[in-house]
């Protein structure tokens, strides 16, 4: 059997008293794209932040690819990683953000090299040469020089994804990466992320775009109240809900 | 073109802009009697000053002439430029950790800062200064060692701690303490999805903030810590209490010889005023240079006078926002 890329089991997340995940449980296959719908507020961007160790867990276990996120198990004992093996794990795993999050004192191509630099070690030429074909798959070919404020919501995000990208990552984590664009910018940003979808790479997407959902998605997941109500391949969920609250749910923004 | 004029308001370009304005129109602009009758008084009085400070005998400044670049006053001068200096840096050193500890997750890091940070803000310097010049009286013997086990070595108070030292440890902890509020508002300025996104990329705690965070807090940290470092080259006259020969106490000791008050004051006034305004200087350069090219630059001689030059900022702010 293979690995499953994500596995969750029995994931729980409270602030204070307030809980936010209430026992999730998922599985992402290698190479598959899967999208988190639902209402703002349900814990999608929370659980997301879990999968690469932003938030702690407060109780479950979260694999990816087959290792433990965060911890260490010995002995029915859990241990908490140490900062530096915590970012060796993160390393392996893309972020994009609703709020692009460029670093706003370098430039695109500095953006990008930073990080291969820093954490892989990689020598500056080889992640120039590897940011500028990036670049030029996204589109942004002789904006390298560029600094994030010269350009487009739609064009940082599109650095942003690329940025992640220069790492090499096994798996992609979106969160509402369309939210904080102009409609008529949505698009690009989308056609860049359906492309990395078409080259086999493993996605999961907080998303309100349901359009990409139903073109892009393998699963989608409806989430509800710090739980997932409901998921499946997309046209079973979003065209044939079971649950009352997922119909209620689409019926609304469909 | 109206994000264009948004972004001008902010820059001290809107007068000169309205001003144009009228001109094309060649509409009659608004009379300012009240600025001018503010700007004749103000003239009359710098004509009566600058008579006074030309014709009054007693100003003496022969005697300010002769004193300017004297042994005494240049060696004073080079005392108070190195404190000022070295208790700077230092203070900067210290305001970066205590700023790190405050805002670390761990509680007892961010309350020993804290009280850190209360202690030296909350007494007077000139306090702190004779306390550590008087530390023997607690402490007669200082030593190396772990604590309630071996000592490693051992010293005479009165001869570790130097009035230098003492100058320096004690401006150096007051002024710890007030860069460590400077610090930490430029770190806590910086959006927290710089530093999420630095560590989503793998990046560790201590690369996210020496890379990421501080360097763009160092835009914010700047203008307060010139401001800080013009204080303290005044606040090092203050070392006089430890018998010092700094400017003002090298000045002090001829005048109460000579009883040539006036213009030894002068001479230290014009120093002071000589240092802060290179400081001022350097304070431009360093923030000119970490605006990185992504704002309007404008020239030293521009910021002084307040003006910018139309034509010139128009059309490099255009480079800016037109760049989609």
């Amino acid at each position: 059997m293979i690995e499953p890329a994500l596995r969750v089991e029995g994931v729980r997340k409270s602030y204070g008293h307030v809980e936010v995940l209430k026992g999730i449980n998922m599985q992402v296959k290698p190479g598959e794209v899967a999208c988190l719908v639902g209402p703002s507020g349900s814990g999608k961007s929370t659980f997301l932040r879990c999968i690469n160790h932003l938030e702690k867990i407060n109780s479950g276990r979260l694999y990816v690819h087959g290792d433990l996120v965060g911890y260490e198990e010995k002995k029915g004992r859990l241990y908490e990683l140490s900062d530096r093996e915590v970012c060796r794990k993160r390393a392996e795993i893309g972020m994009v953000f609703q709020s692009f999050n460029l670093f706003q004192h370098m430039s695109v191509l500095a953006n990008i090299i930073e990080a291969p630099m820093r954490v892989l070690k990689i020598s500056k030429e080889e992640a120039v040469i590897y940011a500028r074909e990036l670049l030029e798959l996204v589109g942004l070919s002789g904006r390298e020089e560029s600094f994030p404020k010269q350009l487009s919501g739609g064009q940082q995000q599109r650095v942003a994804i690329t940025r992640a990208l220069a790492m090499r990552p096994k798996l992609m984590l979106f969160d509402e990466p369309t939210s904080a664009l102009d409609p008529e910018l949505v698009g690009e940003v989308l056609t860049a992320m359906q492309d990395l979808a078409n080259s086999g790479m493993t996605m999961i997407v907080v998303t309100h775009e349901m359009g990409f959902a139903r073109k892009v998605a393998d699963t989608v997941a409806f989430m509800d109240a710090g739980l997932i109500v409901e998921s499946g391949p997309p046209d079973q969920v979003l065209d044939h809900p079971q649950h009352e609250r997922t119909k209620s749910f689409f019926s609304k923004v469909l | 073109m109206t994000r264009l004029d948004s972004k001008k308001e902010q820059g001290p370009i809107s007068p000169t802009q309205s001003h144009s304005e009228a001109t094309i129109l060649n509409a009659v602009p608004i009379r300012h009697y009240g600025r001018w009758v503010a700007t004749l008084f103000l003239l009359l009085v710098a004509l009566v000053m600058g008579k006074s400070l030309i014709t009054n005998p007693r100003f003496r400044w022969g005697i300010v002439g002769d004193y300017i670049i004297s042994a005494p006053i240049l060696g004073g001068l080079r005392l108070t430029f190195m404190l000022t200096v070295v208790a700077q840096l230092l203070g900067i050193l210290i305001g970066i950790i205590l700023a790190i500890m405050r805002l670390s997750s761990n509680r007892v890091l961010a309350r020993a800062a804290w009280i850190i940070i209360w202690f030296f803000r909350g007494t007077p310097l000139l306090v702190q200064l004779i306390f550590w010049y008087n530390i023997s009286a607690l402490y007669p013997e200082i030593s190396i060692g772990i604590p309630f086990g071996p000592t490693f070595w051992q010293g005479n108070a009165n001869d570790l701690i130097t009035p230098f030292a003492v100058a320096i440890l004690g401006l150096a902890l007051n002024e710890g303490a007030y860069m460590a509020e400077i610090v930490r508002g430029g770190i806590v300025g910086i959006d927290r999805g710089q530093a999420e996104s630095a560590k989503a990329l793998g990046m560790t705690h201590m690369q996210t903030l020496r890379r990421i965070v501080l360097p763009q807090a160092v835009k914010v940290i700047i203008p307060p810590t010139g401001n800080q470092t013009i204080l303290m080259l005044k606040t090092t006259s203050l070392v006089s209490v430890l018998a010092l020969a700094d400017l003002l106490y090298t000045a002090q000791t001829i005048y109460a010889r000579t009883f040539e008050t006036m213009p030894l004051l002068m001479v230290v006034s014009l120093w002071y005023l000589g240092i802060t305004s290179v400081l001022t200087f350097g304070q431009f350069f360093l923030e000119r240079h970490f605006t990185e090219g992504k704002q309007v630059r404008i020239s030293f001689t521009q910021r002084i006078t307040g003006r910018v030059s139309m034509r010139g900022s128009s059309a490099k702010l255009g480079k800016v926002v037109h760049n989609d």
